[in-house]
């Protein structure tokens, strides 16, 4: 059984509509800290501000988690669902994410530095950082990532973003590089949406559900 | 679309019909579009809310980011419109009517599910000068677009879809000195609209209008070109585009 977590960030329709599409079986939207228990592979999703990850705790979903990734369920975050692995967020200081990757989530720079006629300018960064950009340095031990080629394009929206650690299977590149999918075992997640990211979408879905 | 088909129109007006929306948005979707907008154009003006049954069956097999406009005037309409399958809403009218709506929706569903659309008209006048119109173009506002640009921005806004009324349906090009107005006055991605007849006036339109995203309907509706033709002639043009798509 997949859990997807419903914990009223955003729209949870296309990732429960692309799972089902791939024939998942078994896809049930719970709050519910059993069901999660009782999963083999659970879906974090999230579009929202990483405040609202704290009903995670309120509902004694982190405990429910924690519990499952130590009985080996796989786990896929997904935007704000990847950022939750981390540390936390300057988006809201005060929420701890689960800590399972070392660092914090951080807004983009204000301004990045381009080379512009061999010379170093600082240059405005729109924020958030929306549309399609491409996975880089993609680790070739990745189950998540398996079949899928650098460079492929795959669609954000977002305004925080997840440093780079040991753990990162591809990168991304807007103000600098972040982590766009990490992977530690079971523990996997992604900054973009492949609910929405066409065809690279459905195959990092299909990888996680076929695991 | 109008009355659960897409049509398209010139300058807003002289209306045709391009098909079946479901069909029509996976049908682009497979040529390679980046993302699908459908617009309900007469939903105001009919005073109904959006035709959420063609949402929800242009929605069934779509993977690519799909926004939906037209007939959203309060907080309750955008989530039905969500639920239907749609990952933004477009508002238009409504927001004008109420700008308060714009951080409603986004307070519950996020800043960048909301897009601020403006139909926009300057007829000779400067891109400074040029009006907001609402109601599918049928009524002027006397606000000024950049202005009202900012406003959605500072409001909670999440992209801007700028539509030239002026260039619209034309195939001519899209009005490069408006859209590069308001790309200059925001943070947030603006997506041009209206006037695009060729490769050349999306790679203008990227380049000298600023723009963050383009967005087309006869050429594609009509078959002029596809998607992914487009993008292997903007990307040999050096406009970075998402391929293979």
């Amino acid at each position: 059984m997949i859990a997807v977590i419903d914990y009223k960030a955003g729209n949870l329709t296309s990732v429960v509509k692309a799972l089902r599409y791939l024939d998942a079986r078994d896809v049930v939207v719970t709050q519910s800290p059993d069901v999660v228990r009782g999963a083999d592979k659970v879906v974090l999703p999230g579009v929202g501000h990483f405040q609202a990850t704290q009903l995670l705790a309120s509902l004694g979903l982190t405990e429910a988690i924690r519990e499952s990734l130590a009985k080996g369920a796989s786990f896929l975050g997904i935007c704000v669902g990847l950022q939750w692995l981390f540390e936390g967020s300057t988006e809201a200081p005060g929420t701890p994410g689960l800590g399972a990757f070392a660092g914090m989530c951080e807004h983009f720079p204000a301004k990045e530095i381009k080379q512009i006629d061999g010379k170093e300018i600082a240059v405005e960064l729109k924020s958030p950082h929306v549309g399609w950009n491409s996975l880089e340095n993609i680790r070739s031990d990745s189950h998540l990532l398996r079949g899928v080629a650098n460079g492929s394009f795959v669609y954000f929206t977002h305004s925080w973003r997840a440093p780079v650690v040991s753990a990162t299977a591809a990168v991304t590149n807007y103000g600098g590089a972040f982590t766009s999918t990490v992977e530690r075992k079971n523990v996997m997640g992604v900054q973009f949406h492949p609910e929405k990211s066409a065809d690279v979408g459905l195959r990092v879905f299909r990888n996680f559900v076929e695991l | 679309m109008r009355g659960g088909r897409v049509v398209k129109g010139v300058q807003f007006v002289d209306i045709i019909d391009a098909g079946d929306p479901a069909e029509l948005a996976h049908r682009h979707a497979a040529a390679g579009a980046d993302e699908v907008v459908l617009l309900d154009i007469t939903a105001t003006h009919e005073g109904r809310g959006t035709l959420l049954d063609t949402v929800r069956r242009a929605a069934a097999k779509l993977f690519v980011p799909f926004t939906v406009g037209g007939g959203v005037r309060t907080a309750d309409d955008a989530a039905a419109v969500f639920n239907a399958g749609a990952d933004k809403v477009s508002i238009n009218s409504a927001a004008i009517a109420r700008p308060q709506l714009i951080g409603e929706i986004g307070s519950s569903f996020g800043a960048q599910a909301v897009i601020v659309a403006i139909d926009a008209r300057r007829g000779a006048k400067l891109p400074e000068e040029a009006e907001v119109y609402v109601s599918g173009g049928r009524k002027p506002t006397g606000l000024r677009v950049v202005e009202w640009a900012r406003e959605a921005e500072s409001r909670g806004a999440g992209e801007i879809l700028l539509t030239s009324m002026d260039t619209d349906g034309m195939r001519d090009g899209f009005d490069c000195e408006l859209t590069a107005a308001v790309s200059e006055s925001v943070q947030i991605p603006v997506i041009a609209s209206g006037g695009a007849g060729s490769a050349a006036h999306f790679a203008e339109v990227f380049g000298r209008g600023k723009a963050d995203a383009a967005l087309a309907a006869s050429i594609f509706h009509f078959g002029v070109t596809s998607s992914r033709e487009l993008k292997a002639q903007l990307a040999s043009a050096g406009v970075s585009v998402r391929l293979p798509c």
